[in-house]
Formats: C-alpha cells, sequence, structure tokens
C-alpha cells in the first residue's frame, strides 16, 4: 500500500505556514502572464481564487454552470463566518480556534492545515471589509459577533441570515473587477466533462457549453477544481439543484484519491419533509441556537395530541417539555455542535417523541428569547417589564432585528407564524467533510490539478463547526491556493500555452461524446429523477445519520443494483447539441451513483464512529459516539480501480503535536 | 454617452422641465382664479402678461420650449421604454404593482398635449394675431369678457374639464415622481408625496371651477 | 388540486415561441412552485414531450437563478418570495396559471422559461466592485468604524439577488433598482466612496448600452423585488450620478 505524501512542512506547527511561504518556489511577474490556470466553480473558494490569481497576474478561466458566477450555492450560506479577531475579548485567539477546529472534527483532520486556516482567518475579514462586504454593526460601528455550536467564544461574523451571500458578492466583485481587466475569461453555463492529463500532469478540461451542448477543449497549466461538495448524493439535502460531485469525481476516476467520502453532516435545524414530491430541503441557520430551544413534548400523550391537532406546542406547560440537549449536554446546551445536536434530535424521534404527522420533526422555540429581549429593551426604554404584550412584542422587534429573513423564510414554506409558535426542525444533508484528497499545498494526488474549498477534504475532519466553511472557502482561494500554486507553476514557465489538438484531448472529448450519445440513445423508460430519488432513499436509511454494518452492505449491493437499472433504462429526452437540462442532470446522477458505493464503502470500512459518522457497533453505554483512535487516526484516500467496489484504501495517519487527542465532551 | 443622452440624465431632464410647468401652471392658475372674484385685477394681470416684454419675449419663449421639449422628450423615452421589451407579455398584470396614472403617463400627457393645442387656437394663435399681425389697438379691459365667451359654449366646458381631469392623473404621478428623479427620497417623502397629490387634484379642480362658474355666471 | 397551465414554449433564442397548454392533476397545496414544475415535466416526460426548461438552483429564494412571470407577475402573485419560495397554496383548484419568461430585449430568451441575464454581469464588471487587492494585506476591518444606520442601509442594498424580476416587471424593461442596490451598497460605505464617481458613470453607461429601459418611477419593481429593495436606492443613484457628471 502506497503512503501519501501530504508534504507538510517542518517545523513547529505556528511557523509552518510562514515558513512555507517563505521558501516555496515563486513564478515572476512577467512569467505569470505567459501562464494559464483553470478555476471550475465559482461559490467562495472558487471565486476568490480566480480573483486573486488574476491579480497575481496569471490568465484565469473560470467555469460555472450557473447562468452567472455570482449563483454558486455558497450563496445559501446564512449563518457567518469565524474568524480569531477576538473583538469581543473573550478569550479567542488563533490557538483557540485551531484547537476548537480540531476538536470539533472529532481528530479527523490534518493538524496542520487547520492552523494554517485559524492564522489566515483574521485576514479574511480584514480583506471582506475592505471589498465592502457590509456586515453586521453594533452601535459604536465596530463589527458585531455572534457565537456558534460547539465553542465558548463569540467569533463568528455576519450580515443578518445571507453572510454566504454577501461573502460570495465579496468575491464575484473581486472576479468582476478581474473579468473587467480581461485577466479572467468566465464561462457561464459551462460545465466541466472531464480532466484532460498530459504526461501525467493535469493539462485542461473537457467542458460542454450547456447553451447549445457543444462540446469544448480548454487547456492550462493547471486545474484547480472548486466545484463544492456532494450531499446531492442524498437527494434530498440543503444542497443546491444543481450542486453535484461530477468535477470532483471525474478527477477522481482521472487519479485523484477521494478521501473520507463517508464524513457528512447531517444539520441539525433544516425544515422537515413535507411530502413526497419534496425537492430539496431548506436549511434554518444554526445562529438560531444562539436564541432557540430545542424540545420534544415529556409525555408521549402530548405528543399523539399534537400529531392529531387536538393540542398546540404553546399549550404545554414548562414542566411537561424535553430540552433534551440542555439535559444531555448542560455545559454546551443547544450549542452542541451539529452532529451531536442531530443525533439527539433522531434519539427523540426514533424514541416516538417527534411532533409533525411523520413523525421526524422537533420544536425550535422562541418563546424564552423573546421574552428575555422583551424584558431587556423595556428596561432600557423605561417601560413596564411585567406589561406581557408590550414585552412580546418587543422581543419580537428584536428577534426579527436578528433573524427575519429566516422566519419569514419559514412562514412562506410552513405556513405558520414562528413568532407565535414554536418553528419545527429536523436534521439534513448539509454539507459534506469528505472530498478530494489534497496534499499541504492543496495539490490532489494527479501533478497541476488542485481541489480547494467544501471539494477538498482538508480542514473539518469528521465534522465541521458552523461558520467554518465560509472561512475556508475564502482561506483556501485568497489566501492559500494563489502561494501554493505557484511553487509548481514555477517549472512551467518555459512550456508556452498548451495545445488543444493533442491525442489526449482527442481521446477525452471522444470519450465524453460517447457517454453523452448513449444517454441520448438509451431511450429507457425512467426519468432521471426517478434514480436520483431512489439512491437518495438508499443513502439516507442506510448511509444517514447512523449506520451498521448489515445496513452498509445492503447500500453497497442496492446501489451497484440501481446504477446497472439507470444505465439499461434511463431516459433523457432530447438532444445532446442543445439546451438539455436533463441531460446535463444524467451525467450528475450518473457520477452520484458511483460515489454513493465509494461512500458506502467507506463508511463500512470504518468501523468507528466520530462526528458525523456514527456506527451502531461504536457506542458508549449513553448512546454517544465511541472513537477508536488507535485504529482509525487516518485519513481513508482512496484510490479508483476502474469501478467504486475495486477502489485501493491508501492511509494518511494523523499525527497530533500540539494537541492530545480526547474524547470529545460537550457535557 | 454623455449627461444629456444617459437615461439618468434624460429622466432629471424630464423632472425638471416637468416641475418648470407646474410651476407655469400655479401662476396661470392664480391669474385666472382673479377672475372669479374680480375682472378688473383680472385684466390688470392680463395686461401685464400680455404686453410685458420679459414675459412675451423672454418668458413665453423658455415656456413654449419647456413644453416642447418636455414632450418630445416624453415620446422620445416612451419610445425607446416601448422597444427595450419587443415581445410583449401575454398576461401582465400592471394593476398590482403600480397605479394607473404612473404606467399611463404617456396617455394622460397626450390628453393634455392635444388640450394644449385647443388652447393655442382658443387662446393662443387669435392672441398672437391680436398683437402682433393685425396690431390691433391694446384695450387692457377685454381680457375678463374674451373669458367669459370662452366659456360659453358648454362643449368647450366639458372639453376643457375632462382635459383638467386628465392632467390630474398626470399630474398624481409625475409631480411626486420628478422628485424621485432628482434624488430626493428621503424621510420628507410621504409629506412631499401627499402635498403633490393634493397639488395635482387641488389645481386642476380649480381650473374646472373657474370653467364652470363663468358658464353659469355668464 | 387540478390545474390548467399554460406555459411559454421557444425552442431556442433565434426561434418563434408559443403557449402551450397542459394539464396537471393533483397538486398539493404545500408544494412550491417549481416542485409543480418538477412534476408537471416528469409528466411531459412520460408522454414524450420535450420537458419545460427553466432556471432554478438554490431553491431557497437565495441564488437568484429561478425567473418565472406567473399570471402577470415576476414571481408570481405573492410578495417578498421568489419563484422556488412560491406555493401553491397561493392558488386555487381549477386555476389556469399562464407562465413566461422574464421578458426584455436586454433578457434574451435561450429556451422556454430560460433567459440569459449576463447583462447584469456586465454592469457589474463596468465597476460594481472596490478595486482593492485580495492579497489581505488591508487595514484591520474595525479600522474605519461605519455608522450602524450607513452600515444597516448598505445591508439592505446589498441583499439584491441579481434576480432581473425588476427588470421583468418594470413596463419599461427598466434595470435601474438592480444597478442602484450596488451603486448605493458601495455609496453608503467608506471602503466604495473612493471610486464612486466613476462607479456611477460607468455602471450607467453599461446599463444604458445593453439595452434596458427608462426608469419612469411607476415603483412596480419596488413592490416585485422578492428581496424588497428600496426605491430610495435608485433615487440614491440619480443623485450620485449627477454629482458624478458635475464632478466629471
Amino acid at each position: 500500500m502506497a503512503t501519501l505524501d501530504s508534504k507538510i512542512p517542518q517545523g513547529p506547527l505556528a511557523d509552518k505556514w510562514n515558513n512555507h511561504k517563505s521558501n516555496i518556489n515563486l513564478v515572476s511577474p512577467a512569467n505569470k502572464r505567459l501562464i494559464d490556470v483553470i478555476v471550475v466553480g465559482t461559490g467562495l473558494a472558487g471565486a476568490s481564487a480566480s480573483a486573486t490569481l488574476a491579480e497575481l497576474g496569471y490568465n484565469v478561466k473560470t467555469f460555472c454552470f450557473q447562468d452567472s458566477p455570482r449563483r454558486a450555492h455558497s450563496i445559501a450560506a446564512q449563518g457567518g463566518i469565524n474568524a480569531a479577531k477576538n473583538y469581543q475579548g473573550d478569550g479567542d485567539s488563533t490557538y483557540r480556534l485551531f484547537y476548537d477546529t480540531i476538536k470539533g472534527g472529532d481528530y479527523r483532520s490534518r493538524e496542520a492545515n487547520v492552523h494554517r486556516l485559524a492564522e489566515v482567518s483574521a485576514n479574511i475579514i480584514d480583506q471582506c471589509v475592505a471589498q465592502g462586504v457590509p456586515f453586521a454593526r453594533d452601535y459604536g460601528g465596530l463589527l458585531d459577533n455572534r457565537s456558534f455550536g460547539g465553542v465558548l467564544v463569540s467569533r463568528t461574523f455576519y450580515a443578518k441570515g445571507q453572510t454566504g451571500q454577501q461573502l460570495l458578492l465579496g468575491a464575484y466583485s473581486a472576479m468582476n473587477r478581474q473579468i473587467g481587466r480581461g485577466k479572467i475569461k468566465m464561462y457561464n453555463r459551462h460545465e466541466m466533462m472531464d480532466l484532460v492529463v498530459v504526461d501525467g500532469k493535469a493539462r485542461g478540461i473537457i467542458a460542454r457549453n450547456l447553451v447549445n451542448g457543444k462540446l469544448e477543449r480548454h487547456s492550462a497549466h493547471a486545474v484547480v477544481i472548486a466545484s463544492g461538495g456532494y450531499g446531492n448524493v442524498f437527494f434530498l439535502s440543503t444542497n443546491a439543484m444543481g450542486s453535484n460531485v461530477s468535477a470532483g469525481w471525474k478527477i477522481h476516476k482521472r487519479g485523484a484519491h477521494f478521501a473520507n467520502p463517508c464524513f457528512t453532516q447531517i444539520h441539525p435545524t433544516c425544515i422537515p419533509v413535507s411530502g413526497d414530491h419534496q425537492s430539496k430541503l431548506t436549511l434554518m441557520s444554526e445562529s438560531l441556537r444562539n436564541d432557540g430551544r430545542i424540545w420534544v413534548p415529556k409525555n408521549i400523550e402530548d405528543v399523539k395530541a399534537i400529531r392529531e391537532g387536538k393540542l398546540q406546542p404553546t399549550e404545554i406547560a414548562e414542566e411537561n417539555r424535553d430540552y433534551y440537549l440542555e439535559r444531555r449536554y448542560p455545559a454546551f446546551g443547544n450549542l452542541v455542535p451539529r452532529d451531536v445536536a442531530s443525533r439527539a434530535a433522531k434519539e427523540r424521534c426514533d424514541a416516538g417523541y417527534g411532533v409533525n404527522k411523520t413523525g421526524e420533526a422537533v420544536y425550535l422555540d422562541f418563546a424564552s428569547a423573546i421574552e428575555r429581549y422583551g424584558k431587556e429593551q423595556a428596561h432600557v426604554k423605561g417601560l413596564d417589564e411585567n406589561d406581557a404584550v408590550l414585552v412580546k412584542k418587543l422581543g419580537q422587534e428584536v428577534v426579527r432585528a436578528k433573524y427575519g429573513n429566516l422566519f419569514q423564510m419559514y412562514e412562506k414554506i410552513v405556513d405558520q407564524n414562528p413568532y407565535e409558535t414554536p418553528m419545527m426542525i429536523y436534521p439534513a444533508v448539509h454539507y459534506t467533510m469528505g472530498g478530494v484528497w489534497v496534499d499541504y499545498n492543496l495539490m490532489t494526488s494527479i501533478p497541476g490539478c488542485y481541489a480547494i474549498g467544501e471539494a477538498n477534504f482538508s480542514d473539518h475532519g469528521a465534522n465541521r463547526l458552523g461558520a467554518s466553511a465560509l472561512m475556508q472557502g475564502l482561506a483556501d482561494g485568497y489566501f492559500v491556493l494563489p502561494y501554493t500554486i505557484g511553487d509548481y507553476l514555477s517549472d512551467d514557465i518555459r512550456t508556452g500555452s498548451i495545445p488543444t489538438d493533442s491525442p489526449e484531448f482527442e481521446a477525452a472529448e471522444t470519450e465524453v461524446r460517447e457517454r453523452l450519445e448513449k444517454f441520448i440513445n438509451n431511450k429507457g423508460t425512467n426519468s432521471v429523477d426517478y434514480y436520483h430519488r431512489k439512491l437518495g432513499k438508499i443513502m439516507w436509511n442506510k448511509c444517514g445519520m447512523s449506520r451498521n454494518e448489515q445496513g452498509l452492505k445492503e447500500a453497497i449491493q442496492e446501489i451497484q443494483e440501481l446504477r446497472d437499472d439507470f444505465y439499461a433504462n434511463v431516459n433523457v429526452p432530447g438532444k445532446a447539441d442543445e439546451f438539455n437540462e436533463q441531460l446535463a442532470k444524467a451525467g450528475r446522477v450518473a457520477d452520484f451513483l458511483e460515489l454513493g458505493e465509494l461512500f458506502a464503502k467507506d463508511a463500512l470500512e470504518r468501523t468507528e464512529s466520530c462526528g458525523g459518522h456514527f456506527r451502531e457497533e461504536s457506542q458508549t453505554p449513553e448512546g454517544e459516539a465511541l472513537r477508536d483512535d488507535e485504529n482509525f487516526t487516518f485519513v481513508s484516500a482512496w484510490e479508483y480501480q476502474g469501478k467504486p467496489s475495486e477502489a485501493i484504501l491508501h492511509k494518511e495517519d494523523l499525527n497530533y503535536e500540539e494537541i492530545e487527542v480526547k474524547t470529545r465532551s460537550y457535557k | 454617452m454623455g449627461i444629456t443622452s444617459s437615461s439618468i440624465g434624460r429622466k432629471v431632464a424630464m423632472a425638471l422641465s416637468g416641475l418648470f410647468l407646474v410651476f407655469f401652471l400655479l401662476q396661470h392658475f392664480t391669474i385666472n382664479m382673479t377672475s372669479v372674484i374680480s375682472a378688473e385685477i383680472f385684466n390688470q394681470l392680463s395686461h401685464f402678461m400680455g404686453t410685458n416684454p420679459v414675459v412675451q419675449f423672454v418668458l413665453q419663449p423658455v415656456l413654449i420650449f419647456g413644453v416642447v421639449f418636455h414632450f418630445i422628450m416624453g415620446f422620445v423615452l416612451e419610445l425607446k421604454n416601448n422597444q427595450s421589451r419587443s415581445q410583449k407579455y401575454g398576461v401582465y398584470k400592471g394593476q398590482a404593482n403600480a397605479s394607473w396614472m404612473s404606467r399611463n403617463m404617456i396617455l394622460s400627457g397626450i390628453v393634455v398635449l392635444s388640450f394644449l393645442g385647443l388652447h393655442f387656437y382658443d387662446f393662443w394663435f387669435p392672441e398672437m394675431n391680436y398683437k402682433y399681425i393685425e396690431v390691433l389697438p391694446e384695450d387692457p379691459n377685454r381680457y375678463y369678457e374674451e373669458l367669459v365667451h370662452k366659456f360659453h359654449s358648454p362643449i368647450r366646458v366639458a372639453i376643457y374639464s375632462l382635459s383638467f381631469v386628465f392632467l390630474a392623473l398626470h399630474l398624481l404621478h409625475g409631480f411626486g415622481s420628478s422628485f424621485q428623479s432628482v434624488g430626493v427620497n428621503n424621510k420628507y417623502s410621504a409629506t412631499i408625496k401627499k402635498a403633490t397629490q393634493a397639488f395635482a387634484i387641488a389645481i386642476p379642480l380649480g381650473f374646472v371651477f373657474i370653467a364652470i362658474y363663468h358658464h353659469l355666471n355668464a | 388540486m387540478n390545474l390548467t397551465l399554460k406555459v411559454w414554449r421557444q425552442p431556442n433564442t433565434d426561434s418563434q415561441g408559443n403557449f402551450e397548454t397542459y394539464q396537471l392533476a393533483d397538486v398539493s397545496p404545500d408544494m412550491s412552485f417549481l416542485e409543480m414544475m418538477d412534476v408537471l415535466n416528469e409528466q411531459l416526460m412520460s408522454q414524450g414531450i420535450d420537458p419545460i426548461a427553466f432556471d432554478h438552483d438554490c431553491r431557497e429564494g437565495i441564488c437568484g437563478m429561478c425567473s418565472m412571470f406567473i399570471n402577470g407577475e415576476a414571481h408570481g402573485p405573492d410578495r417578498l418570495v421568489t419563484t422556488c419560495q412560491l406555493h401553491m397554496r397561493k392558488f386555487k383548484d381549477g386555476d389556469t396559471i399562464t407562465i413566461e419568461p422574464f421578458r426584455a430585449n436586454a433578457f434574451p430568451v435561450i429556451k422556454d422559461l430560460a433567459v440569459d441575464r449576463s447583462a447584469f454581469d456586465r454592469v457589474q464588471q463596468a465597476g460594481g466592485f472596490v478595486s482593492v487587492n485580495t492579497s489581505g494585506n488591508t487595514q484591520d476591518a474595525n479600522a474605519i468604524p461605519i455608522e450602524k444606520k450607513d452600515a444597516d442601509r448598505a445591508f439592505d442594498a446589498a441583499t439584491c439577488i441579481g434576480c432581473g424580476a425588476c427588470v421583468a416587471t418594470c413596463k419599461n424593461a427598466s434595470a435601474m433598482l438592480f444597478v442602484s442596490a450596488k451603486v448605493s451598497q458601495y455609496a453608503l460605505l467608506p471602503q466604495g466612496k473612493v471610486e464612486a464617481t466613476d462607479r456611477v458613470l460607468n455602471m450607467v453607461k453599461q446599463m444604458d448600452e445593453e439595452g434596458f429601459g427608462n426608469c419612469t418611477n411607476t415603483g412596480a419593481c419596488e413592490v416585485e423585488c422578492p428581496k424588497g429593495i428600496s426605491l430610495e436606492n435608485i433615487a440614491r443613484m440619480n443623485r450620485e450620478y449627477l454629482a458624478a457628471s458635475l464632478k466629471g
């Protein structure tokens, strides 16, 4: 079994990044003009990387499948972005952010990467403010913070419930500046169909113009994959409809290892599923747990009455409510990390206490927060603190100012007013910690091919803390990749432009064309969504919030059968050389059908429980996740061998120099 | 593209010429209103306006320019705006999100413009003829009589009144809107809107009142 | 509930389009409008009819990609929502729903209900940014305090999702609300003030070149905007533009 070289620099942890930056090779400004870089994806990572690479002087070609780079799904991130600024003076530091992230990731992330992330976090905020990102401010005009799950400090910067949007528009604006200067060539409505490898190096991509269906060859000296996560393998997730694994999966099939596919984050606060027609799930920001208290009724009779519509949640007395997170985890209460909160909700619902018709929902209640804020406001304004109506009104105003858009979103979807009655929430697939394996320089196992943002695996271990995804995306794109890529490209200054008429490009394009034609000519009976939904059901039932050996084995079997059925019977209408959404979707689902199997295989292999990966065989008597550090302190990096079932496992051992590996406890 | 040909430049020009015409309207109304109170004052003011060289040779051309500019620019913008959507909607529910007045400025504008044509025919051409072509001797007391005479015909009064209804509709949107166009949108905007709407109703109503008053008292 | 759907079908930009009428049964009131469209597409495909192309992505009202003109209104009859957040409970059994693409010469139809809004991108490229290098070597984020009122207003302007409902709904197909939201965001922040003059001149120039109509202050855009972007922003842009023009 080959060992993986993660290329972690020598020296003390705190100095690694600075030393590395000082010692790696650079490309001179004159030579950067001679080098092309392709970036696939325009979320926080892709947009920030494109902008920065262009600013450094490289010729950048950026691709996104949406109609504009601003649509990338980073835009939907709500709650905030972490940074070790310690503006609140509550004891935050780079080390604490680093420590929280490693601990939150259940000791399955790479120490050096996480420390670097914590180091550059503060810079991100400076950068974004300089770009005109309108973060929330206090009355003194300084930046405001809120707290998020799994930490004991307030380090999360936010822009109401639209932080992702504001950060993405910031990165998009930086890109626009470079597009205007001609340094970025933007390809909207283009999908990467394959990676082209020449002499062992990534040298370009085959892209499909989604408007006219034409295949295009694009060459470059390096290819950066910033295509996000693969949560849509579950069909229902909080990801956008178009979010897909295809770019990551295509490079995996060309030689990039895929790491920890089973590490998936199930977010505890999403709007529950309402019916079979459902196409996606909507997240309610984790920031709501700052003020919302999660509960289910204590008595099963009350649960029944609620389901039958005979009882309203507001009628249940305080002593008959089970605030189960506060009960089980007194130290962190409602702000335990996401994996813990999700499993606790599942535990209650499995025990029969779910509060909607499907039995899969718990309450997120703002009544106490409204009362608390209302009293505070009444006091500040010199009004009567005992006037319940007034207090409620004032409190609702405060809550509206903080979470107004989320409450509105909830009301539009569920048709209930969350200011008056508790929200109903249930966990849903949200983020994938796993992804393409990269070394310290964010390069995949294919030379010249990089993966950044959610598409890679590196920083969040087995569970990601809230408000850290935005941080990682921007850290990779603004501050890490643009430097580390120079080390590789410094060998390419004499290469000249890469021709697209080589046999490698020819072969790759032919392969893509044949794949597309196969779909079109299949003329089967079932739609693409039919298979996607079926795959999602298998994944959710057998690779979801808790997993066991038997279920995983069944999942592998079922996915294989479903994939065979898909290729035999899928129906893709229309033609290949036109705007054809079904064809684009078919390609993505085909990749999910392979990834799903690898996912299950990885979950089966890892017999411990850690972070978002809960193996029923590995738990404490109280039902908490039980890690097996002796046997599983490693990253699983899978090498493609023709089929997911034959993928070879490479292990990157995780060594913790600065941190003592402990049992994660939030009690 | 300079300020004069840019979208915002034209929009501001529309607003400023409109505001100028509103000012003229107020002045015109004030003089006309005196006819209800006293024929003498009306005659004095009309004589002044009709013979003062500054009014005749400076303000009058400016006014004519203002009117012509406002309507030509109005037509140009309407044409261009109309061309921005060649393929029209099958169903377009304009009333769901904007007032009838705001959506039909061109219509109310055309009615007001036609009225101006009539007004020119009725008043301005004879006046020009009287003063500058035939050069008849000035009679400082002729104005009131002429005014009353004009409102003798019920058809003319009806057309006159109808035109002012359209002027009111035009002003209901246009007057307030011109403040937005020149960039005024602040805490006073609600008040400005109310005041301009009151003006838009009161002044045309006043003109109609004058017409009916003279019609009935003749 | 059962619905009659009149949907605009147009194979590509250059071809003539027309309305097609489809019947759809058993629509659940809890469905979002786009989920209803998914069901319709499944039905069409099973009948061998080409599914209806429409843009959509996040389906939670933030990406700005969905763009239908429903019963004469951008994003349909509900307020402060995008089409993906519009739910079928807003309609009644037996309703006929007319579905068209966002129409404007600056937004050519790509296919059926999907339109090309890249004109918006080009307007942004003309100046919708602060020219600061992404090196991270900027001053500390708290170095310039910003009055909360201004920060909040800048945020309100910045919530624009670039969906194009303002253009679609405006009887003149004007893009002023969109452009003014970006101009305002930067005009209200000290970081954006440095380039304010060039920004507003360049963005307005590009806007005009894209073939959008002019604003006649009908206010329809503000009403139909899924994010409630205020007309105040257009007034601010007018001010900024006048000041910038005079400054030269």
